[in-house]
């Protein structure tokens, strides 16, 4: 594929007319995504933005004509720069894919192979289409790492794919999809897995490369934070039906849509802080480690007040939900220890009493996996009631009901197992299994992140609802800011193991800040389009100054 | 049917332009898209299930529900006694026995009815109990990873995994006696041992879940984390195995009944039928039915053990998840 057949820039490459996708269930057909349009031009990004089940990812796959399995292309038309793909043989669709349309998966890790060299599944797909010799394609797969500023590009390629970083393994995984020079690329949610300040150099690298080769590229997320740094039009979908399609900057500055503005609803949750001294809980310099390792946590104190609640946030590995572990008993600190109410809780899980048990519940971050697939909701909220109330029969569905109408579900859930429910319908079944028990003390570790923006809405004002009314204490883990600035009075920021700062909302953040909250803070996605731009500018500059 | 279905009937009248109208409304938890599956009941399942299946695997379960028919109404079935001596020993097939009597006059029909409740009984009896012991401790393991207790017992159980079994079954069957309860304790303490094993690894996976802790940080004993949160999500590898190892243990107890240590007599039973009318294969150029008869046991057998694995391949390929 030379550069001299690709048509110039404004070209219409890819159309898609009406297109409707079904999937198989239950034994029968339901339509995912009915009759969608999406016109894509030659070097042009576009956002596909929905909540989960809006049918986005289905979309970008017909885009390369594809299904997955337990779905069909049903109708419509898919016009890929003068062929129609959906009447295109497989055969040729195959050569098409991994030469002229590429594809960024959601998890890079999943979708490595562990058992080769990074360089040799980067230039696979290059030299099966026989578009370059093994040599220019290596030599080509290098200069892609360079340009994506991953470190050490001449040698990176041979390592595996565990001994690389997530971040860096999404960016190879860009390389791999941009080594035949595509004339489109589908980024499936790539970001979404990594934390913030990784987001932002994975980004900016996409970002580059993507304007560096003039890719057309479908760029799919639920964060529409994201996609204002990376498209130049956006289609938001729910239902399987288009909401507003719109160009990013007139879509940020005036939404036609109720929809859309509630896209973005979650960061306009303000909870005004205030200040305690009732502290109920008090981690008081802990250490700890997994056997033998080296200290995960290093002395570490935090002062929970009583019903506010204290944001931990920090990158991944920074220790902060291994505080939680410490908190809750599974981790036993070495050193140091942790008072409730003044008094000390025994360190290890089994010697502490069923009340000091009941007093401190905890809601994971996966909620498929940290309810039993096969247990109904009535058994997962009912056995702390049994276990810790000792409610039975009529008193304890009573109580039950009273548990699902305050997480906002219906009677119709009560005999549901975890499949048979969404993302957030599943958290608010957690969170109504920890409000069963009658705590003082909930910690959320990560609770919101794996949802989407307006199911993070939801739980988030929940939470706040359920603080008001209960007088909850909530030690809340996250890595979101905007999560952060919705639900504290107090965050602790942790790196390394270390508390590196601790205080009110307020005087976290605002300046002066310790470089790594500087860092943390600055990397968080704002909706404007040019915030991505701006802030690689500044970075720079203060690079060069320091 | 119930309510959920009725939603998924709903979902799809909606026209693309009332669903337009509905995508813009604002966001209500109870109407978030979820998975669209509808629950069937427990009969609904099995018949979907048994439409599903193929051909070997219902050759397989209507051989297994013959055979559960004559060893539960063996009584009704056989018609002659189990131990009833007749002084006709080697009979004919004629009208009176249909395939004769035995070396000591015992007709051969009634004890292999007789022979499907004991050998069968026995080796159902023997199979649940090993997976009870091996079952629980495996969990129990798993539960205790990598600390003293999963040590002890993994260890004990490659100990006694080194010793070849029939063997050691034949060796502590003389020491204790041959009684039908030992011959059953034995067999399962020794099949528990690969039980153990599996259940360990299966429980392996479950253990490390997030509401396996929830259940430990609620306070949960053993026994309910066990029964309630772990076994539940290990139960298709289990039932799977647990066919398997029925097969195993039913040949393994036809062993040794042949070898003269298993079921003892008079108890009919189809391995030590075998033995005893071995014999008359010799005379297959004299009288071909003759001949058959110690062969009738032995298919029977046989045909049991492809039954119990046609269906347990079916059910270990619907529950891996792998298709064709």
């Amino acid at each position: 594929m030379s550069d001299q057949n690709r048509g110039k820039k404004g070209d219409i490459l890819l159309e898609m007319k009406d297109i409707v996708i079904d999937g198989y269930s239950d034994d029968r057909w339901h339509e995912i995504v009915k009759g969608v349009d999406v016109t894509l031009r030659r070097g042009e990004v576009m956002g596909l933005i929905g909540e989960s089940g809006a049918g986005k990812s289905t979309l970008g796959l017909a885009a390369m004509g594809f299904a997955r399995p337990g779905c069909r292309l049903t109708s419509g038309t898919i016009m890929f720069d003068g062929q129609d793909l959906m009447k295109t043989p497989e055969a040729k669709k195959r050569a098409l894919r991994g030469s002229r349309i590429a594809y960024v998966a959601q998890s890079a890790a999943a979708s490595f192979n562990p058992a080769h060299t990074l360089i040799d599944q980067t230039v696979e797909s290059v030299i099966r289409h026989r578009i370059k010799s093994a040599d220019e394609a290596r030599k080509d797969a290098r200069q892609l790492y360079a340009d994506l500023q991953l470190p050490n590009p001449d040698h990176i390629g041979d390592r595996y794919p565990h001994q690389v970083s997530g971040g860096q393994l999404q960016r190879v995984m860009t390389a791999m999809a941009m080594s035949p020079r595509p004339d489109l690329i589908i980024f499936d949610e790539p970001t979404t897995a990594l934390d913030v300040t990784t987001q932002v150099e994975v980004l900016a690298s996409m970002r580059r490369i993507v304007e560096q080769f003039n890719t057309a590229a479908i760029y799919i997320t639920h964060d529409l934070a994201v996609v204002a740094q990376m498209a130049d039009v956006i289609k938001v979908l729910r239902y399987g039906v288009t909401i507003e399609d719109a160009d990013t900057r007139s879509m940020l500055a005036n939404p036609a849509k109720e929809y859309t503005r509630s896209l973005w609803s979650v960061r306009s949750i303000e909870k005004d802080e205030e200040r305690s001294d009732d502290i109920i809980l008090k981690v008081d310099g802990i250490d700890a480690s997994y056997s033998g390792s080296e200290k995960v946590l290093d002395n570490v104190t935090i002062d929970v007040p009583r019903g506010h609640t204290v944001a931990i946030v920090g990158e991944s590995g920074s220790g902060k939900s291994t505080a939680a572990r410490a908190i809750t008993g599974l981790l036993p600190p070495s050193k140091g220890q942790i008072l409730y109410n003044g008094k000390p809780l025994p360190p290890a899980l089994k010697d502490r009493s069923v009340d000091q048990l009941q007093n401190i519940q905890m809601i994971y971050q996966m909620a498929d996996t940290a309810m039993n697939p096969r247990q109904t909701v009535r058994d997962i909220i009912g056995r702390p009631l049994e276990f810790y109330l000792k409610l039975r029969g009529r008193e304890r569905d009573k109580r039950l009901m009273e548990l699902i109408e305050m997480i906002e579900l219906d009677e119709s859930f009560i005999d549901r197992v975890p499949a048979e429910m969404s993302g957030g319908q599943k958290q608010r079944v957690c969170i109504a299994r920890a409000l069963a028990a009658n705590p003082e003390v909930i910690i959320c570790d990560e609770v919101t992140s794996a949802l989407d923006q307006i199911v993070q809405k939801g739980i988030l004002e929940l939470l706040l609802r359920l603080q008001r009314e209960f007088g909850l204490t909530y030690i809340f883990i996250t890595h979101d800011i905007a999560t952060v600035k919705a639900i504290s009075d107090q965050i602790v920021v942790m790196l390394q193991g270390q508390v590196v700062e601790q205080g009110m909302k307020s005087e976290i953040l605002s300046p002066p800040y310790p470089d790594y909250t500087h860092l943390l803070l600055s990397s968080v996605p704002e909706m404007d389009p040019d915030w991505l731009t701006g802030l690689l500018a500044k970075r720079k500059t203060e690079q060069a100054a320091g | 049917m119930n309510s959920m279905n009725t939603d998924n009937d709903k979902e799809e009248d909606i026209s693309s332009s009332e669903t337009a109208e509905l995508a813009d409304q604002g966001y209500s938890a109870a109407g978030e898209v979820g998975m669209i599956k509808s629950r069937r009941t427990f009969r609904e399942n099995v018949w979907r299930g048994l439409k599903s299946a193929p051909p070997t695997a219902l050759f397989g379960l209507t051989v297994i529900t013959i055979y559960a028919f004559f060893a539960i109404f063996a009584g009704f079935l056989a018609p002659y006694g189990e131990a009833e001596i007749f002084d006709l020993s080697y009979a004919p097939w004629d009208d009176q026995f249909m395939f004769g009597t035995d070396q000591l006059g015992r007709d051969v029909l009634s004890r292999l009815i007789y022979g499907a409740r004991n050998t069968v009984g026995i080796a159902f009896v023997t199979t649940l109990f090993a997976f009870t012991i091996g079952g629980g401790l495996g969990i129990t393991a798993a539960i205790n990873n990598n600390g003293w207790l999963d040590n002890l017992l993994s260890r004990s159980v490659d100990v006694l995994m080194a010793i070849p079994s029939l063997i050691f079954a034949l060796i502590l069957l003389s020491m204790f006696g041959a009684t039908t309860l030992n011959l059953i304790i034995i067999i399962a303490v020794l099949d528990s041992t690969r039980v153990f094993r599996i259940a360990r690894a299966v429980s392996l996976n479950v253990v490390v879940m997030d509401y396996v802790e929830a259940a430990r940080l609620r306070g949960e004993k053993l026994m309910w984390i066990l029964w309630r949160e772990i076994l539940p999500n290990i139960m298709p590898p289990l039932v799977a195995e647990f066919g398997l190892r029925f097969c195993f243990v039913f040949l393994t107890i036809a062993a040794l009944s042949f070898l003269g240590v298993g079921i003892q007599p008079p108890t009919a039973d189809w391995g030590s039928m075998v033995r005893e009318t071995a014999g008359l294969i010799q005379f297959a150029k004299y009288d071909l039915t003759a001949a058959m008869t110690p062969m009738l046991p032995a298919a029977a057998i046989a045909l049991l053990t492809v039954a119990v694995n046609f269906v347990v391949d079916w059910f270990l390929h619907k529950s891996s998840g792998l298709k064709d």
